[in-house]
């Protein structure tokens, strides 16, 4: 009996936390038909925005893959001063208010910041792309470092140094052995970083100065939308969004079951 | 294939010395056990030779060549480890063949090498298996062969049957003994179990707080202890003041004799051939005795009996 409760109130707490409105949104993106819809999502700055959106992605997660494996291998496997230090900042960004992390990059880039100077001679980082993808690295930096650090220390040393007497060199060692044992956990890594990056809103929107057209991402183009009385366009945006979402859902449920046993 | 030669050997760890300037030699083609009990340094000094780890002072020569700077991928070792170390996204065919697909050798050689070694170490018909799906036992004999691919100079294995079970365990020494005898490749075994260092090695190296305590044969080491350690390491002993005695050392009788002592029986523990007495004298000091089946039948032992006890041989350490 208590297990049934437990599912209910389980199942009952999601449904209106989650699934309703998401639900809801889908209804009333379509509710005067899927042209309509279409018509919304298909419109210039919709496209551009979406476009932009992906762009910021394609910079930033493999960057903060590659990154990410680096930063994990140096904590797993070497000791150096300030290890813990560096341990700890890395989950800084999940801490700090995104609009916080604009803000410090506006201070920092900005007119009068300690690296406003690159505006004068021609390097554009705020209101502009190279600060939306900045922002945008910023708050999905630790998604694979924290996936692939729990799985170098199970996987331990034992199997890289059987590799390097047989005659592995260390970049042998890695591409052969260390990468095949974490490829999971880096996959999963990517798809959480994903998610982050093309639904960051609040420090992308600080950066960004949403110039529409220009520097508007999606999340951005929902919100001007949505405050422009645009309803329909918002949530038909808002569709194409959950859907990108959903879709990463889908690839974390096939990614993480399927972990060798042994 | 060569001899491996330790010279004047430090390593420490973060203020903990494992290895205190040890020197051994280890010839050509042996079976050599290094033993002590956990912490004594033996796994770091493989290690040492393996060149996994780097020793603060000291030499490590494979032959007449230093290595002590060489990498462990330039050293020409085949290691084994106690958890297999086992290539787990690799099938069996893939580990062995690891160390040759690294070395981008023809396809063909590889080919019949792998085989070869499959069929040495009797994994035929596994060769498409993953580590996950063999049993332990099977593991560690595809990690040999792994290991024996390369043709290494010295072959190193870190208790290789350490993780088994008790059965599996004694098989797999009398394998690698046969195996040795094939193959004939320098071996080291570390192990801190004496048995199997006596059953195993020709040679037996105990070493104890990171120092070397005796090198020898394991008849050597059993009948002549260098210390107390030694003998107290490599078989039970009675310790009677400041003289040593082996349990099959001691003399049972029923009447009491000249040099004999009086004691009761405590327990008796058959252990099919062997059987084993345990013995409290008056003065509280506890012994034990090893009898043969057909000694401890004559002799009728029961719990509480008084008997009397004469050591036949004794050693006596002078510091």
């Amino acid at each position: 009996m208590a297990r049934y409760v437990l599912r209910f109130g389980a199942l009952a707490y999601l449904a209106l936390l989650l699934l309703v409105p998401v639900g809801l949104v889908f209804y009333r993106a379509f509710e005067h038909g899927f042209g309509h819809a279409w018509d919304a999502v298909s419109s210039h700055q919709a496209v551009h925005a979406l476009e932009l959106t992906l762009l910021i992605a394609a910079i930033a997660v493999p960057a903060n893959t590659i990154f990410g494996i680096v930063l994990a291998l140096a904590l797993v496997r070497t000791r150096f001063p300030g290890r813990g230090l560096v341990n700890a900042v890395v989950d800084l960004p999940l801490a700090l208010s995104p609009v916080v992390v604009g803000l410090a990059l506006f201070l920092l880039y900005g007119r009068g910041g300690w690296l406003g100077g690159l505006a004068g001679h021609g390097i554009k980082i705020l209101f502009a792309l190279p600060g939306m993808v900045l922002a945008t690295m910023f708050v999905s930096l630790p998604f694979v470092v924290r996936e692939v650090v729990p799985v170098l220390r199970e996987i331990g040393t034992d199997q890289e140094q059987a590799a390097e007497t047989l005659g592995a060199s260390p970049l042998q060692v890695f591409r052969r052995i260390t990468f095949p044992a974490i490829r999971w956990a880096v996959a999963y890594g990517v798809v959480l970083t994903t998610a982050r990056a093309i639904g960051e809103f609040g420090a992308v929107s600080v950066v960004s100065g949403r110039i529409e057209g220009k520097t508007e991402t999606l999340p951005l183009y929902v919100q001007s939308r949505f405050e422009g009385f645009d309803t329909p366009g918002a949530y038909a945006a808002s569709v194409v969004l959950a859907l990108i979402a959903i879709a990463t859902v889908v690839g974390l449920r096939a990614f993480h079951p399927r972990e060798e046993t042994g | 294939m060569s001899g491996i030669t330790v010279i004047d050997v430090t390593k420490r760890f973060n203020g903990f010395t494992a290895l205190n300037d040890v020197s051994v030699a280890i010839p050509e083609g042996s079976l050599t056990a290094l033993l002590g009990p956990s912490g004594s340094g033996k796994s770091t000094l493989l290690r040492v030779i393996a060149g996994l780890e780097q020793p603060e002072t000291g030499q490590v020569l494979l032959g007449d060549e230093d290595v002590t700077s060489r990498p462990a991928r330039a050293r020409g070792v085949g290691m084994v480890f106690q958890h297999y170390a086992a290539f787990k996204h690799m099938t069996v065919w893939d580990n062995v063949a690891f160390g040759l697909t690294i070395r981008k050798r023809p396809r063909a050689e590889i080919k019949r090498r792998v085989h070869e070694l499959i069929e040495l170490v009797q994994l035929e018909g596994l060769a498409k298996r993953y580590p996950s799906q063999l049993s332990g036992g099977q593991r560690q004999r595809m990690a040999l062969a792994r290991a024996l691919a390369v043709e290494p100079q010295v072959l190193l294995l870190d208790e290789p049957f350490g993780a088994l079970d008790a059965r599996v365990r004694k098989e797999l020494r009398a394998w690698l003994r046969r195996l040795h005898d094939e193959v004939h490749v320098t071996t080291i075994i570390v192990t801190h179990d004496q048995e199997e260092a006596m059953e195993v090695a020709g040679q037996v190296v105990l070493l104890s707080e990171g120092r070397v305590e005796q090198v020898g044969s394991p008849r050597e080491l059993y009948e002549s202890p260098a210390n107390e350690f030694v003998m107290s390491f490599v078989g039970p002993v009675n310790r009677l003041g400041q003289t040593f005695v082996r349990p099959h050392d001691l003399d049972l009788t029923l009447e009491p004799g000249a040099g004999s002592a009086e004691a009761m029986v405590e327990r008796v523990v058959h252990l099919g051939f062997e059987v084993r007495v345990e013995l409290v004298r008056d003065d509280g000091q506890h012994l034990l005795v090893q009898l043969s089946k057909e000694q401890a039948e004559q002799l009728e032992l029961e719990r509480g009996q008084i008997v009397y006890v004469r050591p036949s041989r004794e050693t006596v350490f002078t510091p």
